[in-house]
């Protein structure tokens, strides 16, 4: 392959890449009420990946997230799975989800609710499978 | 959540903790915390038995799927119990067994504990199981892991064979028990055994009732390893003996006749349910003792000979069923049968498992099983030989062992036939004392020939491959243990009469007790000078004579050919369907990606248009439609160019930018459309594709359209027209038919109130549909895993080629 120069998309996408990620996880959390989710989430997230790894290479990327995504992958499928089951510890159908309102300092009145861990399964599992695919497939020239 | 379930499932809860007791305590045997399992359960159920004993039941639900009428209902009474103590009692034996048998420096011992708990706590729920579909699930459970065990030493090539084998048949059996299980509940309307029961004069004239009785019986043949289906159990003693001992001997197959003696009740009042039930059970009986002569492997001798003690045990629950016929008689004589069966099943339990454990003890302080290599080890191990011998005489019927009494019984229950003049059994009913008869004296043949071949006769220890010394203490406490019961059992039959085997048999025929008759079951050595003693005594002389002329007439085994036998039709017909399918295989898959589009689009538009025409589902209705703005022309029209122009382009770099127009134009329509999030969605996954598209293209080869031949093409936009045409007319037809009130109000109603979220798009996804995400993520988790799979584990074809 021939040596190209990339100082300003590297420069640009040291920068936007948090922004993006930081984006990636306001719309996680608003999704409850507002336009977002688990789903969105993570593929914002998995594009700023993606675009690192345009921007750099994949060895960088590794370096950056020295995670293994098949493990996040199995991580995600079992949260979701978990809180899933969880429902039956209290004699609830599988995947029934509890919520209540708490007075939060900072945020004041929020509602924190069970189905955040499993979106964060859907979240985990998304990101990990779009990156277990993205890299095996630039590894495997 | 009862007690009563927790038991059932705590096999499985404890199994996950094996792994780690066996990596965290490498210097404990991983047995010792096993064996806490099945004690502590074998305890648990015994305080049932004053219960079962005054003829009461134990009924516990958990809801799991009401509507479906599937429900996790445990059902405990005098049959259940039965089976679910030698479940937990012959488990913590085996368990105690294994230990000593095997070696915790070399053994995986971490797979072998987590199946074995997983089969015994299948097997606590088949037997405690009311509903007929969790019984099922249970089913399935026992086979899969009796097939891990079987192919525990997995890098032989006989015991893949063997765990393959048997897996085919007995889930083949399982499968069509299942449809038996759908037909009943198409008749009854439950999966409730017990509801089913109550409706069992109503069912029987049901048209379904024939097919529906075949079908389970295929399912209780198959597991039982009756004739034609046996051919699976000598194959699975490639299993570890604690194993053979266990499941092939002792709990796994008697699932076949827990399912007969469960499901008598629905079916018995049927004549063919006795004739076919008794007539296979009778059949294999002698099959199976006829075989067990001709092996020279201790195991394979034990195999063949389980065999045919469930065929005995199976054929006593067909005659058993006459009684239903006799209920006015006051001392029913066929319940005897019944009695018998389930005496039989308790003493089998007791002899086939300590000889099992025997023939394990030789194979390991000996290094062989073959009956041609042994011989004269009485002086070396006197221990092992008192074991084999009370064993193998209990099960050859002699007396004062507890064989000795329900061979008896058996034979009294098969005289018996005789008498009955239903069914044509008055006709060709002669054939089953007379092969009842001839299978006692094979069984008493090779039961002599096991014990005398291994332990009497010219010592020969330089053909052994290790010097035989008795076993260690260990070894021999489970199986002493269980002579010690042969022996108890036979000088006091009547300890188990009223507390096990009295509320068994209500259980089995639980339309007599209703109908006021009492279950009277009296065992005792000495009946007087009747024909069963005279049968008996006939079974000893004519089995001492033909065991002493065995080298004269044991040619006869030689007669049949190969290419007849059932092993043989079973190698050719798996070898055939391999590569039949290997065929059917290679001549449609060709590689290509368009002939795999090809076939999946042609088999949508057959289907869907057919159905289309068929039910003349098309509909049109232009009444509720908005106005078109002229901005959606527009978009539109950028949809269509963008479309035509990947048809056209050269480059695959253009395609897949005129694909992302297209894709970018359908965000931009649910933006006018006023969502948001589908929006959202689509359009970053329309970034994410054209990268992973780009990363793709580097690996493809240089597109080629020429060689394309025009047909090919033309036939191609012949059918992605007719897929338009479809797509079109339905959504058309879709929107104008509104058969139902639109769900979107209950949304919208109750998002706030039920799941306390603003966004329903949302809420649907993770709460009220909430299952549909669980199962995408699943998908999606499945595809990764398996692109990764097939990117990185393609070495070793390509070294091939």
């Amino acid at each position: 392959m021939k040596k190209t120069n990339d100082v300003i998309l590297q420069t640009v996408t040291s920068v936007i890449s948090f922004m993006i990620i930081l984006f990636a996880l306001h719309l996680f959390f608003a999704g409850h009420y507002e336009p977002g989710g688990g789903f969105v989430g993570a593929l914002i997230t998995s594009a700023a990946l993606v675009l690192l790894l345009l921007a750099y290479d994949i060895k960088t990327l590794k370096a950056i997230l020295p995670f293994d995504f098949k493990i996040m992958t199995a991580a995600g499928l079992l949260m979701s799975v978990l809180t899933a089951t969880g429902a039956l510890l209290f004699n609830k159908p599988f995947l029934t989800h509890a919520f209540d309102y708490f007075t939060l300092p900072i945020l004041g009145k929020t509602s924190l609710h069970t189905a955040v861990f499993f979106e964060i399964g859907v979240y985990l599992v998304v990101i990990g499978v779009t990156m277990t695919i993205i890299q095996t497939i630039g590894e495997s020239e | 959540m009862s007690l009563l379930h927790l038991a059932i499932v705590l096999p499985f809860l404890s199994a996950v903790f094996i792994p780690f007791l066996f990596k965290g305590f490498r210097n404990i045997h991983t047995g010792w915390f096993v064996l806490l399992v099945p004690l502590t359960l074998f305890i648990y159920f015994i305080q049932f038995m004053p219960l079962t004993r005054d003829g009461q039941t134990v009924t516990k639900t958990v809801e799991w799927i009401p509507s479906l009428g599937i429900n996790f209902i445990a059902h405990l009474d005098g049959l259940g119990l039965l089976f679910a103590l030698l479940i937990t009692g012959i488990g913590s034996l085996v368990v105690l067994y294994s230990i000593y048998y095997l070696a915790k420096e070399k053994e995986a011992l971490h797979n072998f504990y987590v199946y074995l708990l997983m089969f015994m706590g299948a097997m606590l729920g088949v037997v405690l199981s009311d509903n007929l579909i969790v019984l099922y699930m249970f089913w399935e459970f026992t086979s899969i892991s009796s097939f891990l065990l079987i192919g525990y030493w997995y890098d032989r090539e006989r015991s893949r064979y063997g765990a393959q084998k048997s897996m085919l048949i007995t889930v083949f059996g399982g499968l069509s028990m299942l449809g038996g299980i759908v037909l009943l509940y198409i008749m009854g309307n439950t999966f409730s055994i017990q509801e089913l029961i109550g409706m069992s004069t109503t069912l029987i004239t049901e048209p379904l009732f024939i097919p529906a009785l075949i079908l389970i019986l295929l399912g209780a043949f198959t597991k039982s390893a009756q004739f034609p289906f046996h051919i699976w159990l000598p194959d699975a003693m490639e299993a570890p003996t604690p194993v053979s001992a266990y499941l092939h001997s002792a709990t796994m197959v008697k699932a076949g006749i827990y399912l007969v003696a469960r499901m008598s009740p629905v079916f018995a009042e049927s004549g063919l349910w006795l004739w076919l039930v008794a007539a296979f059970g009778i059949f294999t009986l002698f099959w199976g003792s006829f075989n067990a002569v001709k092996q020279t492997d201790l195991k394979a001798i034990l195999a063949y000979s389980t065999i045919s003690q469930l065929g005995l045990i199976m054929s006593l629950l067909g005659l058993g069923a006459a009684a239903l016929h006799y209920d006015q008689l006051d001392d029913n004589v066929y319940m005897i049968a019944t009695i018998a069966a389930v005496f039989h099943l308790i003493n089998h339990a007791t002899f086939k498992g300590s000889l099992f454990m025997m023939a394990g003890i030789v194979d390991h302080e000996t290094g062989t099983r073959d009956i041609r290599k042994l011989g004269g080890l009485v002086n070396l191990m006197p221990i092992t030989f008192t074991i084999a011998i009370i064993g193998s005489f209990s099960m050859a019927g002699l007396p004062p062992f507890n064989g000795f009494l329900s061979k008896e019984m058996f034979l009294t229950g098969m005289i018996s036939v005789f008498e009955l003049d239903l069914f044509n059994l008055s006709t060709w009913g002669v054939l089953f004392p007379v092969l009842a008869w001839v299978a006692s004296v094979f069984t008493f043949i090779y039961s002599i020939k096991l014990v005398f071949k291994t332990f009497l006769g010219k010592p020969q220890f330089d053909k052994l491959p290790k010097k035989p010394h008795e076993a260690p203490i260990g070894m021999l406490i489970s199986p002493i243990i269980l002579v010690t019961l042969v022996v108890v059992f036979g000088f006091f039959p009547n300890l188990l009469s009223n507390t096990m085997i009295k509320p068994a048999v209500e259980a089995i025929l639980p339309s007599l007790v209703a109908s006021g008759q009492t279950v009277d079951v009296n065992i005792y050595f000495w009946h007087g000078f009747t024909p069963e003693l005279f049968m008996t005594l006939g079974i000893i002389l004519t089995g001492i004579v033909l065991y002493s002329t065995l080298a004269k007439w044991q040619k006869i085994y030689n007669r049949i050919p190969e290419r007849f036998t059932l092993n043989g039709m079973y190698d050719r017909s798996l070898s055939r369907s391999e590569s039949g399918g290997y065929r059917l295989t290679n001549g449609v898959m060709s590689g290509f990606m368009r002939t795999y589009l090809v076939y999946i689009f042609s088999f949508f538009v057959a289907i869907l248009l057919s159905t289309l025409i068929i039910k003349d589902g098309f509909s049109i209705d232009t009444s509720n439609l908005a106005e078109i703005k002229a901005y959606e022309v527009v978009l539109a029209l950028v949809m269509i160019a963008g479309a035509v122009t990947i048809l056209f382009v050269k480059s695959r770099l253009t395609s897949i930018i005129a694909l992302g127009v297209v894709g970018y134009s359908v965000a931009l329509f649910f933006v006018l459309f006023r969502a948001p999030d589908l929006a959202l969605t689509q359009l970053v996954i329309e970034t994410v594709t054209v990268a992973l598209f780009l990363l793709c293209f580097y690996h493809l080869p240089e597109i080629s359209r020429k060689e394309e031949r025009m047909r090919f093409r033309f036939g191609n936009a012949f059918l992605s027209m007719l897929v338009g045409l479809t797509i079109t007319l339905i959504s058309i037809s879709s929107f104008s038919s509104r058969s139902f009130d639109s769900i979107s109000q209950y949304h919208i109603d109750n998002v706030y109130d039920l799941a306390a979220g603003g966004n329903m798009v949302n809420v649907i996804l993770v709460d009220f549909r909430g299952f549909d995400t669980l199962f995408e993520i699943c998908v999606l988790g499945v595809a990764g895993l398996g692109i990764y799979a097939m990117i990185r584990f393609r070495g070793p074809r390509e070294e091939k080629k």
